[in-house]
């Protein structure tokens, strides 16, 4: 991982206040502004396409289409993977764009919030390439969970809460609960 | 005669569809950032009972949306039985979604906030969405082992008003409940915290 070594280099002793875009930082919205916003733009996801967000989704089409073209043939011995990189799949496309237009947005909001700034969000006990591979990790474990649970906390908590499915309150309450239950045995690394 | 899901009433093209999907991304990206979710810290807070943002956004959220969609099926406008419901398997969510409360405290994101964080410039976030498509990978080539696992516990497309045997209102008005009541407690928790 001598990339990792390289990128730790330039990034040791950079602080998120010396990247910072000009923009004056505005506040957070409040909990209940941002949790209405977010509520009507679900809603904007029903009412168009007939059906909510998803967080996951698309990295797997990414994922499927990316591990198609360079291992085409073992791609295609997966059976579980031919529904990413088929083109017919269009719920697949739709969260491809949904996905762009996240990033976006996120760019767009960090931008004029005078958020936006190159920096590694890590607790102070812990180096940048210990939290790298910690988000390595993490993402790992919520990439293979997202299949299991068959969506994230976008397509599970809010799409599946907000349309009283009763296996997604039950993804709710176990998301909540795991997260409960592992923060303790970490408290170091994000203090 | 409902005019909702516009994209299931044959009102718009695909092309359309698609271009109203990057639309609603933008939207939902921005949201995100506002409720100050491109930051591992803020979400990470709520695991450590710091700050109660992902819980109180989160939940209301999902009241309004359940709302909204109520309202608009009883206005006739929108059919509620017509949207997408999540088909229910108790053991594959529930242990998917144990694992997953673990890998958002590790890794500090949940997939969608990980790309508004990658927009804000984190580093890190970069890393967790390699790891997520590691996690796929993983799942995809182990596929043999996890099918079982990912049908545990079916029992369809089930509701909670189905299950429970109540009207959605009923449910809807009791969710709202939870979420204002949830709201003030945490909220004064956090308060209490900061003294």
């Amino acid at each position: 991982m001598m990339s990792m070594e390289v990128l730790e280099k330039t990034m040791n002793g950079m602080t998120a206040s010396e990247n910072e875009h000009e923009v004056k930082r505005q506040p957070y919205w409040p909990n209940w502004a941002a949790g209405v916003g977010l509520g009507l733009i679900l809603l904007a996801a029903f009412y168009i396409a007939g059906r909510g967000l998803g967080g996951s989704g698309a990295l797997s089409r990414a994922t499927g289409v990316v591990l198609h073209t360079v291992m085409t043939e073992h791609a295609e011995s997966l059976d579980y993977f031919s529904r990413y990189y088929r083109g017919e799949y269009w719920m697949n496309d739709w969260l491809v764009f949904q996905m762009i237009g996240v990033f976006l947005g996120g760019l767009f909001g960090a931008l004029t919030a005078g958020r936006f700034g190159k920096s590694v969000d890590k607790g102070e006990s812990i180096t940048n390439s210990q939290r790298f591979w910690y988000a390595f990790l993490g993402g790992g474990l919520m990439g293979w969970g997202a299949r299991l649970a068959r969506g994230c906390t976008s397509g599970q908590a809010l799409s599946g809460g907000a349309t009283l499915a009763a296996g997604s309150w039950a993804f709710m309450l176990a998301l909540f609960l795991g997260g409960f239950a592992t923060a303790y045995f970490i408290r170091g690394m994000w203090k | 005669m409902n005019a909702a899901p516009l994209a299931k009433m044959g009102l718009i093209t695909m092309e359309v569809n698609l271009i109203l999907a990057g639309l609603i991304g933008f939207g939902f990206g921005f949201m995100l950032e506002r409720a100050g979710f491109g930051s591992a810290h803020r979400l990470v807070g709520q695991w450590y009972m710091r700050d109660w943002s992902v819980f109180k956004v989160m939940f209301t959220g999902v009241v309004t949306a359940l709302f909204g969609v109520l309202i608009l099926d009883g206005l006739g406008l929108m059919s509620f039985e017509a949207l997408y419901l999540n088909k229910t398997y108790w053991g594959a969510q529930i242990i998917g979604g144990l694992v997953m409360g673990a890998g958002f405290v590790i890794g500090g994101y949940c997939p969608g906030t990980s790309f508004v964080a990658l927009a804000s410039g984190k580093l890190d976030a970069l890393f967790y969405i390699l790891g997520m498509s590691f996690g796929v990978l993983v799942f995809s080539e182990g596929w043999d082992y996890f099918e079982t696992l990912q049908n545990l516990g079916s029992s369809g497309r089930l509701t909670l008003d189905e299950w429970l045997g109540l009207n959605p209102w009923l449910i809807a008005v009791v969710l709202l409940l939870v979420a204002v009541i949830g709201y003030r407690l945490t909220t004064a928790l956090e308060n209490k915290l900061k003294q």
